[in-house]
């Protein structure tokens, strides 16, 4: 008898949750491009449909391909288990729908995404759940903002736009103590990153749109738990459902109890469900995540270091540079590489000429991809106040750090003296 | 039997207790070779976690036979009042039953001549479970058998959780995993 092997990080990008079935012995993971499953009789249908035995029903709800995504990342991210959706969007929305009733708040960090502030702020109004926003980097504004409602704590782990590192650790523990599950986006990380279940996160989130895929073609969301909450007081799990006679998801399924009942309930009700085949692309880009992300940040760093070096750029905010007030958060929780978006501002005398020569600057550029996205392995540039956050109101656009000379940069992974040329023929070219 | 994945995950215990009350080997054997299962503190009611566990290892091809003093029928097999009154050989005593109830219990899976007494998740009776591996029965503590023949049959995966299984290898038919 052998001694159990613990994998490592690259083996599991590339076997984790897949093994080669029994009848075609098939090497890469097959797509099961299939809306429904046969039942082999019918007691296994009624037990699929009870709950009482594992299996594919539909793919709304579970699938083949979709599995195998799902049990890589869980495994990367050291999480119980994990549930993929149609998009980081709904990702987010289905924890939210699965961990709250109407009356619960939430209290969030305001260097989110811009999206998710609106959906935070405005459709989660609408299901009378109220988000309190704070500014993430002092632990305090969190404990103040939490009242005996607060069911939950968000935050992303890279915020976007302007790069500042959440100190997950403390903020895991406060929630801990007030039994709140800390939820983390670790979007901009990936698991190669940082895994926030290593530091006490409940939950982790994804928009595998972005770097987990990484090839800009596909969208795709991920939910991770770790698994260690102690839901067993908390009412959407421990008390009996009535979309399914009662049953008390905490009590039959344990660590399991969150997703289970995300899967069974949110998404089979809301159908923000994955494409089969977004998971089969999502599943080539976790293959070489590991790679990828090595010259992302590589990149990343390169391209940093030369914008604040150059006589046009008035400010550069990337945590992987010394100067950068999260320096040392990102190399607590990012030592690898504190990503590879981030942004920087134009020398400009008026917030007028900054959003002048910010679209100069994108009109210049021959090898930056202009679009909204991030995480592609191509590199890409916008302007967030006028596009990614345009929604936002001004006071808004304060609190996240979206001034009007804002540029937002996703490095890629070209060659790095091409992308420091063409920024700096595009710089030079700004009148 | 090939060689074992570390299970790490969703387990109270020290590194030193896993090895000997949850070892990944020793759970595939007992799955793989185990036909008749007990199971003590079984609940009428089925949404309850015991009820889906026994009726899950019912449609994995084992005979279920519930103990509860209640009697009865549940899930078509008579219900034994305690272990000792069961008339047939049983190789797996699985227990729903809070923790210091689990001495009396070992004590009995011996006394009946059981193969194997599994504590269930959150059921973590160390010295009953010592008592039993010293008398010649596999022990496993805080565990769902349920869970366990999910991780290894594939259906755990099915909904996404993590095995924690990573092998190359292709499974030569259904149940091979084991």
């Amino acid at each position: 008898m052998t001694q159990p092997r613990s994998f490592g990080f690259e083996t599991r990008m590339l076997h984790a949750g897949h093994v080669p079935d029994a009848e075609t012995g098939a090497r890469a993971v097959p797509i099961h491009q299939s809306t429904s499953f046969v039942f082999h009789d019918t007691r296994h249908a009624a037990h699929l449909f009870e709950l009482k035995q594992y299996g594919n029903i539909y793919s709304r709800i579970s699938n083949p391909t979709t599995a195998v995504f799902e049990e890589r990342i869980a495994s990367l991210e050291n999480g119980t288990g994990a549930l993929a959706v149609a998009s980081g969007m709904a990702a987010q929305l289905t924890t939210f729908l699965t961990l709250l009733s109407p009356g619960d708040e939430i209290v969030a960090s305001s260097h989110l995404y811009g999206g998710s502030v609106t959906q935070l702020t405005h459709t989660l109004k609408k299901l009378s759940l109220k988000v309190h926003f704070v500014d993430p980097r002092r632990l305090e504004n969190w404990e103040q903002a939490i009242t005996p409602r607060t069911r939950l704590l968000y935050g992303e782990i890279i915020g976007n736009p302007r790069g500042s590192i959440l100190d997950v650790e403390p903020l895991a523990k406060l929630g801990n103590a007030h039994r709140i599950p800390l939820v983390v986006d670790a979007t901009f990380a990936t698991p190669y990153l940082c895994r926030p279940i290593d530091w006490g996160a409940t939950i982790v989130v994804h928009s595998a749109t972005k770097f987990i895929g990484g090839h800009g073609n596909s969208l795709g969301g991920v939910i991770v738990d770790s698994g260690k909450f102690d839901f067993s007081s908390f009412a959407t799990l421990a008390d009996p459902s009535d979309a399914y006679h009662g049953l008390r998801f905490h009590d039959t399924f344990a660590h399991y109890a969150f997703l289970m009942k995300a899967r069974v309930e949110t998404v089979r009700d809301t159908g923000a469900c994955i494409s089969p085949t977004n998971s089969f692309l999502l599943i080539q880009g976790l293959e070489t995540l590991s790679v990828r992300m090595e010259r992302h940040v590589q990149n990343a760093l390169r391209v940093a270091k030369f914008l604040d070096a150059h006589p046009k750029v008035a400010w550069v905010s990337y945590a992987g540079l010394s100067d950068h007030p999260d320096h040392a958060l990102a190399q607590k929780y990012l030592p690898l590489g504190a990503g590879a978006v981030f942004t920087f501002g134009l020398l400009a005398p008026t917030p007028a000429d900054a959003r002048e020569k910010g679209k100069q600057l994108i009109e210049r550029l021959q090898l930056f991809s202009h679009l909204a996205n991030v995480g592609d392995a191509r590199s890409l540039v916008i302007h967030p106040a006028s596009t990614t956050h345009q929604q936002l109101s001004e006071e808004e656009l304060i609190r996240g750090g979206v001034g009007p000379e804002m540029v937002r940069l996703s490095v890629g992974l070209e060659t790095s003296e091409d992308l420091l040329w063409d920024l700096d023929q595009a710089l030079e070219g700004i009148s | 039997m090939t060689a074992s994945c570390a299970i790490r995950l969703n387990s109270t215990l020290t590194a030193e207790q896993k090895a000997l009350f949850q070892s990944p080997d020793q759970i595939r054997n007992v799955l793989a070779t185990a036909r008749t299962i007990a199971i003590v503190g079984l609940s009428t009611e089925p949404q309850k976690a015991s009820h889906f566990v026994a009726s899950y290892l019912q449609d994995a091809g084992y005979r279920i036979v519930p103990v509860n003093p209640r009697g009865g029928v549940i899930l078509g097999e008579t219900v034994y009042g305690n272990l000792a009154e069961i008339p047939f050989a049983v190789d797996v005593v699985d227990v729903f039953r809070p923790s210091p109830d689990v001495d009396v219990l070992a004590a009995t899976a011996i006394q009946i001549g059981a193969k194997v007494l599994w504590q269930q998740l959150r059921i973590n009776n160390i010295a009953a479970a010592t008592h039993a591996s010293e008398a010649g029965l596999v022990s496993i503590i805080d565990a769902c058998i349920k869970m366990e023949h999910g991780r290894y049959s594939g259906g755990l995966h099915t909904v996404g959780m993590n095995t924690e299984i990573v092998t190359a290898r292709r499974l030569r038919s259904p149940g091979s995993a084991f």
